[in-house]
């Protein structure tokens, strides 16, 4: 008896239970919970707690207390955080021109019929998809100073007699960091912009020829307009990405030779976790923040305007 | 250069209307090989060396190695197996390359479950505030783990995880939701709302559609977001470096880097060695998925 009765008397618990679940709301709370739970614990606290760190006196293994704005006032007089700023503005500048200069021609030379295609993008990608950290390393070792490969070459073709110092000299090492952060995004800039190439209709091309538009008038006037709401994106992402970059200048210089090339999310590391300093590398670290919203704002809403101006829906 | 002109007359065959730029079959071959083949050339020899330069390395001999002007630097004469060797018998490597595995698997799977909910509640709930809560979570993205990492290392300290891979596997999910979440939210758009309409009539609950019809078709989706943020935690590095400091909890990023140095002694032949087999897993996978990362990439940045 009690066995029959007892799925009868489950069932409409269950029932209960599963139009409870079925009830949009309730299950919109249950499935936002993991996400949010993880995001608001290690993404938001986190942002909020590294803002109130800078403006303590916290180290490792000690508490802070409450210090005003000492940590940004001794910043504002520290020539180091002052060359980090330069650094990090002209690494983003040059490196993201740079990127987007050859990742379009990229882009371009890969938008025409060629044998291999899909094997040639497919390598082409190859930079971005390897651990960054582990041919940061490469570069170290190509840029050695005794045993760099590119010295060896330009001295075989007589084009130099002394071997490059790459990392040894302040210029010089930036200019080497710069072209390996390059390096490894063109094939971002390069895949993503001939994703929106591709979605070009020739057509477009066809009736600008027949209107006499030339080349580089078909690339102007129907290329580049057409390529805007992609091109915006992809540049919001890498200046984001290469102000805050860490991980290459941490592989090759370490901010050497004498600070001179820390960026400032090196000089923030540098600082906090060697230095035990947490809270003025805190403070370093917030103050990346008014740069990174100038620059995504700038960079996304500056191209975005364009799309508004020629009343394309928004998307 | 002599081809041309027979190239000029098979060249219209050879581009079809299908071809994006439509007018390809203008371009003579000299005009091809001067503007397309030698940049290209260059292009592609420039973005492979770092990586033939790693290969070479690690296979070459010491004697090999620092000296160039008696042997070819491009090329081994005599290759050898002892910086792989010495890599995986003298060091670490072994226990890093494990200790990075299961960090990323366990990773993106907790990231993959916990947007895959995010993603259908915020596309298919359509509960109040949905939008907004979908674009919260795209800003989350751009987040960097640079900003992040001081206030998240004394948490880690604070929460008794520190130097474990539970620091890691906790906070990559911070860079992985949001992009896995924006990744699926546009495949569960592009999942026609009718089919889970008629399965609501047949009286399926909300999960077991999800379940049953949502997921099924949006497994390239899955897929892409899976072998995206599992290359994405392998190659993460930041969090690694500052919440792990014993030698055997490292990741390969982070060990291949510090502690392959010992001092001023540059073991340039492990260190490639080490980048080298480091990055193989991730290229293995890419190799096999290519069209799932150039989707998922150019996914991501289409929105």
């Amino acid at each position: 008896m009690a066995t029959v009765l007892k799925p009868q008397s489950v069932s409409p618990r269950l029932a209960t239970l599963s139009r409870i679940l079925d009830h949009p709301t309730v299950l919109s709370v249950i499935f936002m919970l993991p996400a949010a739970s993880i995001l608001l614990l290690f993404l938001t606290y986190p942002l909020g707690l590294g803002i109130w760190m800078g403006f303590t006196d916290v180290r490792i293994g000690r508490p802070g207390v409450f210090i005003g704005l000492e940590n940004y006032i001794s910043l504002w007089y520290d020539g180091v955080f002052w060359l980090s700023v330069f650094n990090t503005l002209l690494y983003t500048t040059v490196a993201t021109v740079l990127k987007f200069g050859l990742g379009l021609w990229l882009a371009l030379l890969l938008n025409h019929s060629l044998p291999f295609k899909a094997f040639i993008r497919a390598i082409v990608l190859l930079p971005y998809i390897i651990p960054t950290v582990l041919s940061a390393i490469a570069f170290w070792w190509i840029y050695d100073a005794q045993f760099s490969i590119i010295s060896w070459s330009l001295e075989r073709l007589g084009l130099i007699d002394r071997y490059i110092d790459f990392l040894g000299d302040p210029w010089n090492a930036r200019w080497s960091l710069i072209a390996a952060n390059v390096w490894r995004g063109i094939p971002f800039v390069a895949i993503c912009l001939l994703a929106g190439l591709q979605t070009i209709s020739p057509s477009l091309y066809e009736a600008a020829a027949l209107d006499g538009a030339n080349a580089w008038q078909r690339f102007r006037h129907v290329t580049v307009p057409m390529l805007m709401p992609i091109l915006s994106i992809v540049l919001t992402f890498s200046v984001l990405f290469t102000f805050t970059d860490f991980q290459l200048i941490y592989a090759i210089t370490r901010g050497g030779p004498m600070n001179a090339t820390h960026l400032m999310a090196t000089l923030a590391f540098q600082r906090a976790i060697p230095g035990g300093q947490l809270g003025e590398g805190a403070a370093i670290a917030t103050a990346m923040i008014p740069f990174l919203v100038f620059a995504t704002v700038f960079s996304y809403y500056g191209l975005q305007r364009r799309k508004w101006q020629q009343g394309a829906a928004d998307d | 250069m002599t081809e041309a002109p027979m190239t000029e007359t098979a060249k219209p065959v050879a581009a079809p209307m299908a071809d994006s730029t439509g007018m390809a079959y203008l371009e003579t071959l000299p005009r091809r090989v001067i503007t397309l083949y030698i940049p290209l050339a260059i292009f592609l020899f420039v973005l492979l060396f770092p990586f033939y330069w790693m290969g070479v390395t690690t296979f070459k001999p010491n004697d090999e190695l620092y000296n160039f002007s008696e042997h070819n630097p491009f090329w081994i004469s005599n290759p050898t197996f002892a910086n792989i060797n010495k890599l995986l018998f003298q060091t670490d490597y072994p226990a890093w390359l494990l200790n990075t595995m299961v960090v990323a698997v366990a990773a993106t799977f907790l990231s993959i479950f916990a947007s895959v909910l995010a993603a259908y509640a915020i596309t298919r709930l359509r509960f109040k505030g949905a939008q907004t809560v979908g674009l919260l979570i795209f800003l989350a993205y751009l987040v960097p783990p640079s900003i992040l990492f001081i206030p998240l290392a004394t948490m880690v300290f604070a929460l008794g995880i520190y130097d474990t891979s539970w620091a890691l596997i906790l906070t990559y999910p911070t860079f992985l939701i949001p992009f896995c979440t924006w990744l699926l939210m546009g495949y569960f758009k592009s999942i026609p709302y009718e089919l889970e309409e008629c399965a609501l009539i047949d009286g399926a609950t909300r999960l077991q559609i999800l379940w049953k019809i949502t997921l099924p078709l949006a497994v390239p989706g899955l897929i892409s977001a899976g072998i995206f943020a599992f290359t994405l935690s392998w190659n993460e590095f930041i969090y690694a470096l500052a919440f792990i400091s014993s030698s055997e909890q490292k990741t390969v990023p982070v060990g291949v880097l510090t502690q392959l140095v010992e001092g001023d002694v540059y073991h340039w032949g492990a260190l490639m060695a080490g980048a080298l087999l480091g990055s193989l897993p991730v290229a293995i996978l890419y190799s096999f998925f290519v069209e799932h990362y150039v989707s998922s990439l150019t996914g991501a940045v289409k929105e």
